[in-house]
């Protein structure tokens, strides 16, 4: 039951523009937030677009993450998880000490695309009216006239974010991969 | 009786698929999509049809142009960047790195507003042909989109093209083949069969994009949608809608690239 929801919900969010997810659930999210509350009888609360705009990017992101996580656990040998039972391991300590990571150096590579999504997805939060780098270059930008200026800024602000992250990707995922056969000398 | 044991494996799938939690599920879903059409306001949709239409008309059209261009334009980019010297591989791949590290709508606007606003102080491009064309958004938009497109799917191809055999292309080359003969008739089909999966993929993920175009005032899908809603007031319908019809060319292309790639042989290289 809950395995076939969570198909359900990845295969729909992957489906839909991210633009049109971010839209349904800003206004739908706040609007059913503030129809519960005042079913309840509670005031209606004006919420944060700051509040709004990580919990849409997090429903999102979680879907995606969903399916690199799901592929990097069933990339484990399977003999690893097999020695770990044999070894009387209780699930739990079996997840902590075996699963998780295992599983991470396969995950590294789909998670840090998304983070690079996820920086670059926060600039769709300008199309709901939130303010943050696109929407304030926009603005800058409109008021001075001077377009080039603004846009290559933000973008060059963009691309350094994307470039740091790439630089600590680097190294948590040469950290996760410790112990393990380097990809180079691999045939 | 291979036949038989085939009906009976049919069946056996379709009992495995059907399991009570999933007909719960498949009834509740029914439900709310016959509460959704019951409940909520529909009766714009007459009215909008035509231009509703005319917006999947132009999103599908921008989708297919762009992943075309986009694609011609990446096959040099991954090209450069897999065999070219360095004077082909680095712009090659700050290319690619500028398109992946920045957001479209950033590209977007800066090739709209930016370039946009640089055109008409020049009186010999007023002048020109290209005029009528430089004026409308669509033309912006195209070039973002197939850059973003040619961007990520240039990092596709390099690898693709890295990927293939060296023996192959060894082999061709014993034959006599040429240069251009061997990429035409060997590299470039095998390159393609590599990234007939990832294609699938970035297909989509441009077809996510194509809504970003409606901030640059081009009407597809995406604008037609905030129209109604502007028009008439409906927070959920015309969203609810606008999802739905993005899930179904998602599919039709998921379902399209997969009976492109049953096609193609597995065992390569």
């Amino acid at each position: 039951m809950v395995r076939d929801l969570l198909a359900v919900y990845t295969t729909i969010v992957r489906a839909v523009p991210e633009l049109v997810l971010i839209l349904l659930l800003y206004y739908a999210g706040t609007d059913l937030i503030n129809k519960a509350l005042t079913a309840i009888g509670y005031q209606r609360i004006d919420i944060s677009g700051l509040a709004a705009g990580i919990a849409v990017l997090g429903f999102v992101q979680g879907a995606y993450s969903t399916e690199v996580i799901r592929g990097a656990i069933l990339a484990i040998p399977q003999g690893q998880i097999e020695a770990a039972r044999a070894y009387g391991m209780s699930p739990g300590l079996m997840l902590r000490r075996i699963t998780l990571p295992a599983m991470l150096p396969f995950a590294i590579p789909g998670l840090a695309n998304l983070w690079l999504i996820a920086t670059k997805d926060t600039a769709l939060l300008a199309v709901v009216g939130f303010y943050e780098l696109a929407l304030a270059t926009r603005q800058a930008a409109g008021v001075t006239k001077a377009y080039f200026t603004f846009f290559v800024a933000a973008g060059a602000l963009y691309l350094l974010v994307s470039l740091i992250s790439n630089l600590v990707i680097g190294r948590v995922e040469a950290w996760s991969r410790r112990g393990m056969p380097s990809l180079k000398e691999a045939p | 009786m291979a036949n038989e044991t085939a009906i009976i494996d049919v069946a056996a799938r379709t009992s495995l698929w059907l399991r009570p939690h999933r007909i719960v599920l498949i009834l509740i879903a029914i439900g709310l999509v016959l509460s959704a059409i019951l409940f909520m306001r529909w009766d714009w949709l007459p009215q909008y049809y035509e231009m509703g239409l005319a917006g999947i008309w132009r999103s599908l059209w921008i989708l297919a142009v762009t992943c075309v261009l986009g694609f011609l334009l990446a096959v040099p980019l991954g090209l450069a960047q897999a065999t070219g010297s360095f004077w082909f591989a680095a712009p090659a791949k700050a290319f690619c790195t500028v398109i992946r590290g920045t957001p479209l709508l950033i590209q977007l606007w800066l090739l709209y507003y930016g370039l946009g606003s640089l055109f008409p102080q020049y009186p010999w491009i007023r002048g020109s042909w290209m005029w009528p064309y430089l004026r409308q958004a669509w033309p912006y938009g195209v070039l973002a989109l197939t850059f973003s497109f040619a961007g990520y799917e240039g990092e596709v191809m390099r690898g693709a093209f890295a990927g293939v055999p060296k023996g192959q292309l060894e082999a061709a080359r014993a034959f006599g083949m040429s240069r251009w003969k061997i990429f035409r008739r060997i590299w470039l089909p095998q390159a393609i069969y590599r990234a007939l999966p990832t294609l699938t993929g970035e297909t989509v993920l441009q077809l996510k994009s194509t809504p970003l175009v409606a901030t640059i005032s081009v009407i597809d899908i995406f604008a037609v949608s905030s129209k109604v809603r502007q028009d008439t007031y409906l927070t959920y319908e015309p969203l609810l809608l606008l999802a739905l019809i993005y899930m179904t060319i998602t599919g039709i292309l998921v379902f399209a690239f997969g009976r492109i790639a049953a096609r193609i042989p597995n065992k390569i290289g």
